[in-house]
């Protein structure tokens, strides 16, 4: 079948059961909206406000669904408004397929209008990108990026293809969805010596990533701690994978995360890594990081093994055949006094919490109201942070954060794509300094019904840096101060979606009840206190005999 | 060459913007560079890049699980000492003199160099050798006056009859 390019590019997509992508037209990849339209009947496109709300609506999709995320945008300006989606991706490890137009390959170095060159700029963020020179490579092409993009650790793929390889013809055959890579599966060497670590263990802690979420290893990691009696913790990118409820599984661990789950992890002799990367946030300081314990790690990416931290046993392969192979290969035990010590730390977990801080009050009142399978979405900042905390996760691949990047305006992108990922509501929680930079995709959910709550944690200030500014900076609040006029209840109804405002924890259960109940779009402004603080904290860079969990900790 | 330097050949695929992608990936992640070399070989599909840096065990296998990950690279394999042969070619340019020219072409017989250029200012070398050779002839022509060089940087390969592309990973 002799087909345009433009046409093989939504045809391929198609084969590759791609159902829905995000994108906004321009001048050189009209030819593909052109062809996106005699096709809307086997692919949807959603058009967003801007070019990186629909990069992060792929991410978004991606995230909640499993599959791979497509976005679409054209050269120049709207090739370099996605590189912040696709870095965001690329730092969490999400299949995504980007489609660039450009101009002409006669064109191509000459500084034509709208030219820019996105393989170039995308280079260090792409798993790989391709420019696309002649039609006839056009389908192999789009199949082999998403082939890249969902196999081993995946991420993000680009394919820049000049506007005349979309208007020439080529051959098209249809082909098959491509095969992911298989991963390499476990060494019965390293399961056998794993399983003697674990042996000869009194204290041993599972911490689990991303990767184990990718992998949808989550009931796996169960079995093995209730066979082994280990504590469970995650890192900010792995939460959601076991459920909270699970009492072995005592939260995100790191600069932010809950005390038991730190604390366990710095008292643990074995610390089993599953699927993660030991980041900075994750560690603090590297050399005085749990430098008593012996440590097992385990990641699809060869490269993460002793890069950040050095370990004791480290295996690139398949998480899950690891896993299985590691939960025939140890012994049941049981290990009363660390499952005692767990007990302790849990008991002086609460001693720290204040039942009336109200940004818990109002992520435990939206949590409790919300289906098992609806995608906690957040924006970065105080308010992820408080999410990550306190929103109880029952249902895998719930949890939908920027957390590598650290993407302040990812939510309302990711939260549209999340919605249409799952075909369920998200609720999307941000802040008011977030919001300020993605609300334009609130005209995007209205204008599809989407359904997505938005609870704005409204303190009138970049709450995140001016905690920071509140701890080291001797209060010198430069710039964080916010307090706009912007009514965000009024915002929401001018843009045709519904608002609703609340101060107390009361009336956010009130207005939460409804607007999680209403139909497409809704925004509840919750105006929260300026000094709300997110503890406890382990500073950048240091240490977890030193957490930070009240106030008064602080030299203020 | 320091005691922890190490020599790595890279076979990539010979297509256009692979250099590009393997340095930036340097870059990006930090790593120090002493000399990289890209030249064709047996296959025309594929270019062999050799690097050689100074680094401790971790950088090294950082470095090659880094390169492992890049779409156009094929095969990675340290070139360790005592298995490979390392060379580097090197012209220079030193000035000429009647009272130094006996003293030059006496160290160019004993570095077993060439003299590949003649004029009445200057003599143009070239000598191949590893790194510690060519580093020595330098000690050697800098009291004569070293006018301009240039090295490749090294290049390596395995004794023996294998081929590192036939090498299991």
């Amino acid at each position: 079948m002799r087909l345009s390019g433009a046409e093989i590019v939504v045809k391929t997509l198609i084969e590759q059961n791609i159902k829905t992508i995000f994108g906004y037209p321009g001048g050189t990849v009209i030819d593909i909206y052109d062809q996106l339209k005699k096709y809307e009947g086997q692919i949807e496109h959603i058009l967003t406000a801007h070019e990186q709300g629909a990069a992060h609506a792929a991410d978004g999709y991606a995230r909640a669904s499993g599959d791979i995320g497509v976005v679409l945008a054209t050269s120049g300006p709207g090739a370099t408004n996605l590189v912040t989606g696709i870095a965001t991706a690329y730092l969490d490890s999400v299949p995504m397929l980007a489609i660039t137009g450009n101009v002409g390959t006669t064109m191509i170095g000459r500084d034509s209008f709208q030219e820019i060159d996105i393989t170039g700029i995308t280079l260090p963020i792409t798993k790989h990108n391709f420019i696309v020179h002649r039609t006839e490579d056009l389908a192999d092409t789009i199949r082999e990026a998403i082939r890249i993009a969902k196999s081993g650790r995946p991420g993000p793929v680009l394919v820049d293809i000049p506007k005349d390889v979309q208007q020439k013809t080529a051959d098209y055959e249809k082909a098959e969805p491509v095969k992911i890579r298989p991963n390499r599966p476990a060494d019965d060497a390293v399961v056998a010596k794993a399983a003697k670590m674990i042996a000869d263990s009194g204290r041993p802690f599972i911490y689990f990533g991303g990767g184990a979420v990718r992998a949808g290893a989550g009931e796996l990691l169960e079995k093995l701690a209730d066979k082994i009696d280990a504590a469970m913790g995650s890192s900010l990118m792995g939460l959601s994978e076991v459920p909270t409820s699970n009492p072995r599984f005592l939260g995100m661990q790191g600069m932010h995360g809950h005390y038991a789950s730190s604390k366990a992890m710095h008292k643990a002799d074995l610390i089993i890594a599953i699927g993660v990367r030991f980041s900075d946030r994750a560690t603090g300081d590297t050399s005085k990081f749990s430098s008593g314990a012996q440590k097992i790690h385990i990641d699809v990416d060869a490269s993460e093994l002793n890069k950040n931290v050095e370990t004791n046993l480290s295996s690139a392969c398949d998480i899950i055949d690891f896993l299985k192979k590691l939960i025939d290969a140890v012994d049941e035990k049981k290990r009363p006094s660390w499952m005692a010590k767990i007990e302790k730390l849990k008991v002086q977990e609460k001693e720290f919490d204040d039942p009336d801080f109200l940004p818990e009050q109002v992520v435990k009142a939206a949590s409790n109201i919300t289906t098992a399978d609806t995608r906690c979405v957040t924006d970065v900042g105080q308010h992820q942070m408080w999410a990550a905390q306190f929103y109880e996760f029952t249902d895998k691949r719930t949890w939908i954060s920027s957390g590598g990047l650290g993407t302040m305006g990812f939510g309302m992108g990711a939260a549209i794509g999340s919605a249409y990922g799952t075909g369920k509501r998200s609720v999307l929680f941000t802040g008011d300094g977030s919001f300020g930079m993605d609300m334009n995709e609130l005209a995007t959910a209205v204008t599809y019904n989407v359904p997505l709550t938005i609870v704005v944690m409204n303190n009138g200030a970049l709450g995140m840096v001016r905690q920071l500014q509140t701890f080291f900076y001797k209060k010198n609040y430069s710039n964080t101060t916010l307090n706009r006029k912007t009514d965000f209840k009024l915002l929401a109804e001018a843009m045709g979606a519904k608002g609703y405002r609340a101060t107390t924890i009361d009336e956010f259960k009130d207005v939460f009840e409804k607007a999680y109940n209403d139909e497409g779009p809704s925004l509840i402004d919750m105006r929260i206190d300026t000094d709300d603080l997110v503890l406890p904290m382990v500073p950048g860079g240091g240490t977890y005999d030193k957490i930070i969990c009240e106030r008064s900790d602080i030299n203020e | 060459m320091s005691k922890n330097s190490f020599v790595i050949a890279v076979y990539v695929e010979n297509k256009y913007g692979v250099l590009t992608r393997v340095t930036s990936m340097f870059t990006r992640r930090g790593f120090n560079i002493d000399t990289l070399t890209v030249g064709e070989t047996e296959s025309p599909e594929y270019s062999r890049i050799t690097i050689s840096l100074s680094g401790d065990q971790t950088d090294r296998g950082q470095l090659i699980s880094q390169l492992k990950k890049l779409y156009n690279v094929k095969k990675v394999e340290v070139i360790t000492a005592d298995k490979g042969i390392r060379r580097e070619l090197m012209l220079i340019k030193v000035k000429n003199s009647p009272e130094n020219r006996a003293d030059i072409k006496d160290a160019v017989d004993v570095f077993k160099a060439k003299i590949v250029d003649y004029s009445a200012e200057a003599l143009c070398l070239e000598i191949t050798g590893d790194t510690n050779k060519v580093d020595a002839f330098i000690d050697n022509m800098k009291p004569f006056g070293i006018i301009e060089m240039c090295r490749t940087g090294i290049v390596a390969i395995e004794r023996g009859a294998d081929s590192i592309l036939s090498h299991e990973e």
